[in-house]
């Protein structure tokens, strides 16, 4: 009598509850990006889930940065820039009219490639955007510094020195910092563009636990180069190739059993 | 524990969930054996797919732990959980063919007291436990010592071979019976092969040094 529970049949690489369970949280629909007349993004169809984190993989130039700055509008900066198609986040078309931006950038946060820290001290980095944002009470503000240093994993490291400056820290830490002052105002999602690529090994291997642990309260969409990175932190997978989104699926099925050629020759590091 | 630390936890631990199935199916097909409980037999078979699965889950685990990229230890832990667990999913099917040949048995009266066979699977099975308690302890000299004790189990099985034939050799009435006695026989012998296995694997994992098909007196050990 089989007494114990077993798991699903594994060999075809099946979503976790997890992952089944998530909503859709961003979609776009035909999304096209020009930079003046050329095309950068190519009708990109794609609902990404809440609560999970979805990697873009790509070689460069392949839109995969351009088409996560669509989801602050970070586009919006670039004069020649021209975006059609939809975009719309939790049901709301963010490109529509009445649409605040800074509203739409502080529920979606964004992390950079290089950690790039207001040169004030490490208090002063989270609580800055805090009272931009209306927070004046001091003890409020302690409460979030502390709250957000805790969850980017740095409180322990900085407690004592909260004062200096944010400068003295070290690469790790110094993007930690920039993690704990985007999840300080709560967003819904974090949009991160290669995160750990200016980092070594230990500090990149801080920042994915991390990551594992945000995507319990954040939704987190990462551009990354590094593949392994994606095995290890990412439920999702999306593969771009010059301006278009030729694989889309569980991370685990992309990098064991990719139904394209491109997304295995490229997976495979025989990209030609 | 980083995340990756508790996948890697998680597939040993279902590794030892199918270990110690395994060792039940094993222990409990030598019981249906002897006490010629034909139910018992029937459940044994029946629970091996069981044993299939877990196989099948510790790959999955196993592909999607190694699609992380991990080396040294991590890796060789990965590649080893992939092949004990093949071994003891053979042990399972080894444990069902005792229990066919059991059922088999039962139709007719005893050919003889069972001696060796209890002695054997018993060989077996501390060969089996000692080579999983020495992957959980990590201990590689307990898991070296294993190997040579294959030797004792394969000269039972040649032993009861040359018995067995007499037996038919005298009185073709027994040949059925003796047959089936013969199959159970290299049943065992082969349990105490995968324990072997196993424990070549465990040495592998701790040690990173292979000590499959070594000659006599060569375990390996002078380089540990």
């Amino acid at each position: 009598m089989a007494a114990i529970t077993l798991k699903t049949n594994s060999t075809s690489t099946p979503a976790t509850a997890e992952q089944e369970s998530a909503v859709p949280l961003i979609e776009t629909k035909g999304l096209e990006l020009f930079y003046g007349t050329s095309k950068a993004l190519k009708g990109i169809d794609i609902t990404i889930k809440e609560k999970l984190v979805t990697a873009f993989i790509g070689p460069s130039g392949c839109g995969k940065s351009t088409f996560l700055r669509c989801f602050n509008r970070m586009n919006d900066l670039i004069d020649s820039v021209r975006i059609t198609g939809e975009c719309r986040i939790g049901g709301e078309d963010i490109y529509a009219k009445d649409i605040d931006v800074i509203e739409l950038r502080k529920r979606v946060g964004m992390v950079f490639q290089k950690s790039n820290p207001f040169p004030k001290s490490i208090y002063e980095n989270i609580a800055y955007a805090l009272r931009l944002h209306g927070t004046k009470e001091k003890a409020k503000l302690d409460e979030v510094v502390e709250k957000s240093l805790r969850g980017a994993a740095l409180w322990d490291e900085v407690k004592d020195r909260l004062h200096s400056s944010a400068l003295g820290l070290s690469g790790g830490q110094q993007q930690r910092l920039c993690i704990a002052r985007t999840i300080a105002i709560r967003p819904e999602i974090i949009l991160m563009d290669e995160p750990a690529s200016a980092l070594d090994p230990i500090a990149t291997a801080k920042v994915e636990e991390l990551i594992l642990e945000l995507k319990k309260d954040f939704t987190i969409v990462i551009v990354t180069h590094n593949m392994q990175q994606a095995t290890r932190i990412s439920d999702y997978t999306a593969f771009f190739y010059i301006g278009e989104l030729v694989e889309y699926d569980l991370t685990t099925k992309i990098f064991t059993n990719p139904a394209n050629k491109r997304t295995e020759d490229y997976v495979t590091g025989r990209f030609g | 524990m980083t995340h990756f630390e508790q996948d890697l936890a998680s597939l040993k631990e279902t590794l030892l969930t199918m270990a110690s199935r395994a060792d039940s199916s094993v222990a409990r097909s030598i019981r249906a054996l002897v006490d010629r409980d034909d139910d018992l037999a029937r459940a044994v078979i029946e629970d091996d797919s069981i044993l299939d699965e877990l196989e099948k889950d510790i790959d999955g685990m196993a592909i999607t732990l190694l699609s992380k990229a991990p080396l040294a230890k991590d890796l060789r832990l990965i590649t080893v959980a992939m092949k004990i667990s093949q071994n003891l999913e053979r042990v399972g099917d080894e444990a069902t063919t005792v229990c066919r040949r059991a059922l088999e048995l039962s139709q007719e009266p005893q050919l003889k007291p069972y001696v060796d066979i209890p002695r054997m699977a018993q060989t077996g099975l501390e060969m089996l436990r000692d080579a999983l308690d020495a992957f959980v302890t990590g201990d590689a000299e307990k898991a070296r010592a294993i190997v040579p004790r294959d030797k004792d189990v394969d000269a039972i099985n040649k032993q009861l071979h040359r018995e067995l034939a007499s037996y038919m050799i005298e009185k073709p009435t027994t040949i059925t019976r003796a047959l089936n006695l013969m199959v159970v026989s290299k049943s065992l012998e082969r349990i105490a092969d995968h324990a072997t296995n196993i424990a070549e694997e465990v040495v592998y994992l701790f040690k990173a040094q292979d000590i499959r098909h070594l000659g006599k007196g060569q375990n390996g050990s002078s380089n540990s």
